[in-house]
């Protein structure tokens, strides 16, 4: 139920981030969604993209170290007090949200997020007939 | 005609070396039996004998003859082995202020030899040698490699620079003594290095010791495991001071034994001390050196146990005999006996060169106590560098060091931040900047790590 993304870490200088996108250009890999957060001397730099284990192996071969993690991406309808919904039905299981990240695609919300327990959070999704989204379906609708 | 020291006399070296065989059976576990086994009467008394020699010899050269002339002394001063202490030191300034030639003591047409260091800082350092010197440097190398278990049907793989590094030239000629099929791989280029190792069936690889921690990451990146794919057995590393920690974390990332080499170019490279299979200090070779331990300030000696500055006489060298030469390395006397049967000085492991200590905020730190803390984590890779930097006229350390795994967790990389930092801290009473990056980021050196950068302003 879990969708693949990859998480760099980034020193706090310029062209460490060029490095990474120019390294998924050249393999023709397609972002869907990334987030940065800032700290004062690096960041993580997750994103979701299209092919991630291709992606993957583009980056090792630039010289990228890259993780790889387990994260839900749900769809939302795009109406208010969805994404209240969504994450109370967590908050209720005792799941914790480590991270979470969205964006608008096509008129739908989609909420990207990891939890500190992915079989609980796989079985609330279910449970609650939410919508979780694979990467190929992420990148057809965009 | 000039009769050289040894030529005359007949008995020098210890020629004993067992011719071994290509099996490597029967010829015992000492390369040279006599020298290596001698109890320490025996030791010191044909130390005073070289000793007396050397000093002769060095007459013949006008620097030396102005240094006794100074000095007050005569070779006939010199009675005893303790009488050493009354000889002049010799130095790198010395060195420099002679270069090229001004301290050989024999004519050069009878040199055969030339190593020169790289001169960054000053006129750079020339030693010379004769092919006799060649021969003695190539046993010592020999001796301390059978030592640790290689034998004549080893492959020795030397990824040491080669040129005037004398890591290079000096494991070459020494494998090629006691007999091993060598292999003058050189550094860098690791993906053909680990072809060579499989290739080859290397059993025996010398390295520094940030290089062979490079060559262990390109192995996991190529899917190699040393312990299923090599017959790897034994690591010769040297020439970077190293932590036990380091060491340890070699040996366990290529799951075989690796034995610090000590050399340096002024005495003729590696060879000078090596560690037998007790990893328990570095035996120097006493039949070819004095090891002194003195104040590196009152240049008085100091107790068996305390650390000093490392002082070496040579005793058998014919082109550059140096004598009581101050190495700058800080070490102490571990011991005078062993239970592998050398009754030759063991000295602890390099604490660092005097003139690599920093001095911070009135702190003396060697760069080997930051690596001793950082090898402790392991979620981080060996390579680290430290930067000293004024801002605002403090003096700061910044110390960058890369990740061993990448992460999608600040919480784990703060932590670990912190973690490194209050250590750091508790070793060298100071708290510098700790800056993770990448595998991969920090400049990787073919030769010796670069492991200080100081970019202080220098107020005068």
């Amino acid at each position: 139920m879990t969708i693949n993304q990859l998480s760099i870490f980034i020193e706090n200088r310029s062209g460490t981030l060029i490095r990474v996108l120019e390294a998924l250009k050249q393999a023709n890999i397609q972002i869907v969604a990334s987030t940065i957060a800032d700290t004062a001397e690096y960041g993580i730099y997750r994103l979701i993209c299209s092919e991630p284990l291709r992606a993957c192996e583009a980056l090792k071969d630039a010289g990228i170290a890259v993780a790889v993690s387990d994260v839900f991406a749900l769809e939302l309808d795009n109406q208010p007090g969805r994404a209240a919904d969504a994450i109370e039905a967590f908050s209720k299981a005792g799941i914790s949200i480590t991270y979470l990240y969205s964006f608008l695609l096509r008129g739908k919300g989609i909420l990207i997020f990891r939890t500190d327990d992915n079989a609980q959070a796989a079985q609330v999704i279910t449970d609650n007939n939410m919508r979780s989204i694979n990467e190929e379906a992420l990148v057809s609708i965009a | 005609m000039y009769t050289y020291m040894y030529e005359a006399k007949g008995r020098f070296p210890e020629v004993d070396t067992p011719l071994p065989t290509k099996d490597g059976q029967g010829a015992g576990a000492y390369f040279n039996p006599v020298p290596e086994t001698m109890s320490r009467a025996e030791l010191e008394a044909l130390q005073l004998e070289r000793l007396q020699q050397t000093v002769r010899h060095c007459l013949t050269n006008p620097f030396y003859q102005k240094k006794f002339q100074e000095a007050g002394i005569t070779p006939n001063d010199i009675k005893s082995l303790a009488d050493v202490r009354r000889l002049p030191f010799t130095t790198k300034q010395d060195l420099r202020d002679t270069y090229p030639f001004g301290m050989a003591c024999v004519p050069l047409r009878d040199c055969v030899r030339l190593h020169s260091s790289s001169g960054t800082t000053g006129n750079p350092t020339v030693i010379l040698h004769t092919q006799r010197d060649l021969d003695e440097w190539a046993n010592q190398v020999a001796r301390n490699l059978w030592m640790v278990g290689l034998r004549p049907d080893d492959v020795f793989q030397n990824s040491s620079g080669y040129g005037m590094f004398t890591g290079g030239l000096g494991f070459q000629y020494g494998a090629e003594r006691l007999g091993m099929l060598t292999v003058p791989a050189a550094a860098g280029n690791s993906l053909r290095q680990i072809k060579f190792i499989k290739d080859f069936g290397t059993t025996a690889i010398h390295a520094v010791p940030s290089y062979v921690t490079r060559l262990y990451e390109v192995m996991q990146e190529e899917g190699v495991d040393p312990r299923r794919d090599t017959k790897l057995k034994v690591l010769a590393i040297g020439a970077e001071p190293h932590s036990e920690e380091q060491r340890q974390r070699i040996e366990q990332m290529m799951g075989v034994k690796a034995y610090n080499s000590f050399g340096m170019s002024e005495m003729c490279g590696p060879g000078v001390g090596f560690e037998c299979p007790e990893q328990n200090g570095l035996h120097f070779w006493e039949d070819y050196y004095i090891v002194e331990i003195v104040d590196p300030e009152t240049l008085e000696p100091v107790p068996d146990g305390e650390i000093g500055e490392l002082v070496l006489t040579t005793l058998c060298r014919e082109a550059m005999p140096l004598l009581r030469y101050r190495t700058r390395d800080l070490t102490r006397v571990l011991g005078r006996t062993c239970p592998c049967g050398r009754n030759h000085v063991r000295l602890d492991r390099m604490r660092g060169r005097s003139d690599d200590m920093m001095v911070l905020r009135g702190v003396n730190i060697f760069p080997i106590q930051i690596e001793k803390i950082l090898m402790q984590f392991s979620e981080l890779a060996s390579n680290y560098l430290i930067t000293l930097t004024t801002d605002d006229n403090n003096d700061n350390m910044t110390v960058e060091v890369e990740l061993a795994q990448p992460t999608d967790d600040y919480k784990q990389l703060q932590t670990l931040e912190r973690e490194i930092r209050r250590r750091l801290k508790d070793e060298i009473l100071l708290t510098p900047i700790v800056r993770l990056v990448n595998k991969g980021t920090l400049p990787v050196s073919e030769g010796k790590a670069v492991r200080v950068v100081d970019k202080r302003k220098v107020y005068q």
